[in-house]
């Protein structure tokens, strides 16, 4: 497989007030081009972790990480990040909330009228164009994650990166944020990481889950390829074998994780 | 229990079949009603009491004749402005009786000086707090941006913040009247001495919630808005002014009300103790007075101070709702 993102042996340290804590220990993970990889695990095993090394919000302690070709050690919009609680500022509208970071930038690469084009563009996307004027606060849940994902599109990121989306959104309106995700990835080929608690979500979206095991120390336990074909219908997945398989076979894991926290699966 | 909550409830209904006030009117009725009644039987009480008080300058005023002190200050600034008019008038003929006589004439206007009524008082008093507001804001919210940006900055300043925090008006007055004195000797003054002195002891003192409460709205900023700034890589300026700036807005306003509302009591104490021209001063001249009314009017001033205080609070209420971003929080 082509490595487009390549984490290779990354370990991190935190320093806490009893001492070091070392939150990841050799992770080893090869994403491709276009790839849909979603992260699972405990709570508090290091998903968020190793999403802000990919980031570069935080530092490896020690290996590193590569996206096409070049090594991460900063933020960059190269890297754009979904947080879990939308992230928007409350004080800009919808509209300015993408124009803030389209307008950084693409500074000198596109005119007035084309960033406008480009942000209407994104707000399209993600089916927001009728609210561009109104501010965080007056919109709902669903709609501020869409905001949040039209604002990373926006960057023209190599790779999404996700934390926790839908996490907070009821049943349905994550379904259809889970649609449109599905929707934009097959249209733009975005490369996406993405941590979820759902399996459902894990096993609809992706083309690999990985598994973490628990920390400290914890690392990559298992790596499901769900090798359903695209577009993926949530409907007629419901009762596919291969589905029910896929779902099965993570849940297993995450169980057995939680009875034998210290042990890998094989 | 099987029968649920909303099963008991009658179905809606897409119409209204009575005519009904609607809820935020009945609310600020009641509200209202409610003020009122709690102001009449404050009035009742106190006049009650105050019936029974006698001091040596007479027995202790009454709404009744506080209200009566109210129309005689107003009517003796009525008086005053119309000696004001009357004297402009006097000399104007005269120069132009004078020009009359002789073209070349060396004619001027000469300033009133009549004695400042309680009009002119209030006017003083709100100047001053204003012009010491203003210069307190003026250091108060980059000092407190500054403390909130850099950790050492904070380090090293947070002991001087809280070593001067807690000092009280009249202490600072002694200092700062000596040091206007001695620095402040221009030839032609744009403002008088006292002013400048009661100002900046409004501003000595009127500073520090709002360094303070600056300081933590700048270094609370949401970490997930700073990890969008990072991710974007806005540069330090458009950092500061898109992301920091706004995040702190509701509570450097939170702040500037606090810091008006010490100004303003501040003043009082400082125009007291300092015979600097204001509504302090008209207090002590009547206290030293010693007229049978004197008590009467200076319970005019105390009302008239509460009033005021209550109008620059509720001002600076507006101003803090109408730039809040923060829409949810209940502000009062
Ligand atoms: N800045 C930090 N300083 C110290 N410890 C940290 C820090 N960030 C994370 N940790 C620790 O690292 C571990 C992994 O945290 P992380 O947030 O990555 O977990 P997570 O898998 O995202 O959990 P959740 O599913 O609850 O979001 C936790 O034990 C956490 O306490
Ligand atoms: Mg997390």
């Amino acid at each position: 497989m082509q490595a487009y993102l390549e984490i290779s042996n990354v370990g991190i340290e935190f320093n806490t007030e009893s001492g070091t804590f070392r939150a990841l220990q050799s992770v080893n993970l090869k994403i491709a081009k276009g790839e849909f990889v979603t992260l699972i695990g405990h709570s508090g095993c290091g998903k968020s972790t190793v999403l802000n090394i990919l980031a570069g919000l935080h530092q490896a302690t020690e290996g590193g990480v590569i996206l096409d070709g070049k090594e991460v050690n900063s933020p960059s919009p190269d890297r754009a990040v979904v947080f879990q609680n939308h992230a928007l500022l409350p004080w800009l509208s919808v509209y300015d909330n993408v124009e803030l970071a389209v307008k950084q930038i693409f500074r000198g690469q596109k005119s007035k009228a084309e960033m406008h084009d480009w942000i209407q563009h994104n707000l399209e996307l993600v089916h927001i164009e009728h609210a561009s004027s109104k501010r965080p606060h007056e919109i709902s849940g669903g709609m501020k994650q869409r905001v949040g994902i039209a604002r990373c599109l926006a960057m023209q990121p190599k790779v999404l990166l996700m934390d926790e989306p839908f996490g907070a959104l009821d049943a349905l309106t994550k379904a259809h944020l889970q649609d449109s995700l599905m929707e934009i990835h097959s249209n733009l080929g975005t490369t996406v990481v993405m941590i979820t608690h759902d399996v459902d979500e894990a096993v609809l979206l992706s083309d690999r889950i990985v598994m973490m095991s628990n920390g400290p120390a914890a690392s990559i336990g298992e790596i499901l390829e769900v090798p359903l074909a695209r577009p993926r219908s949530r409907l007629e997945l419901a009762d596919s074998a291969q589905f029910l398989q896929a779902r099965q076979r993570v849940l297993q894991f995450l169980y057995d994780k939680h009875k034998y926290p210290g042990t890998v699966a094989a | 229990m099987s029968n649920s909550v909303e099963s008991t409830e009658p179905p809606r209904k897409w119409y209204r079949d009575t005519w009904q006030v609607p809820a935020f009117i009945k609310r600020s009725l009641r509200s209202w009603s409610l003020s009122f009644v709690g102001i009449l039987v404050f009035a009742l009480l106190w006049q009650g009491t105050a019936n029974n008080i006698d001091t040596s300058l007479g027995q202790f005023p009454g709404p009744v004749q506080v209200v009566e002190q109210i129309q005689n200050l107003y009517s003796e600034y009525g008086r005053e402005q119309q000696r004001r008019v009357d004297f402009f008038a006097r000399q104007e003929a005269r120069n132009a009786q004078m020009l009359a006589e002789d073209p070349n004439a060396d004619v001027r206007i000469r300033p009133y000086t009549g004695r400042p009524t309680f009009v002119d008082q209030i006017q003083t008093s709100l100047w001053t707090v204003s012009f010491g507001f203003v210069i307190a804001m003026f250091v108060a919210i980059p000092l407190g941006a500054v403390c909130g940006l850099s950790e050492p900055v904070y380090n090293a300043i947070n002991p001087i913040i809280q070593l001067f925090k807690p000092v009280s008006p009249l202490a600072w007055l002694p200092l700062v009247t000596m040091l206007v004195s001695a620095l402040y000797v221009a030839e032609d003054p744009l403002f008088e001495k006292s002013f400048v002195t009661s100002a900046i002891t409004v501003a000595l003192c009127c500073l520090w919630p709002t360094v303070i409460n600056t300081t933590v709205g700048v270094s609370s900023v949401d970490k997930d808005l700073i990890n969008v700034s990072r991710v974007i890589r806005l540069p330090a300026h458009t950092h500061l002014l898109k992301i920091v700036l706004p995040s702190a807005i509701p509570l450097i306003f939170t702040g500037m009300r606090l810091s008006l509302a010490t100004g303003w009591m501040v003043l009082i104490a400082a125009e007291m103790l300092a015979q600097n021209p204001g509504l302090g001063k008209f207090i002590w001249d009547e206290f030293q007075n010693g007229s049978s009314d004197s008590l009467s009017r200076i319970m005019v001033a105390v009302l008239v101070i509460g009033f005021i205080g209550l109008i620059l609070d509720k001002l600076m209420l507006a101003v803090q709702r109408y730039v809040s971003w923060d829409k949810q929080t209940v502000l009062r």
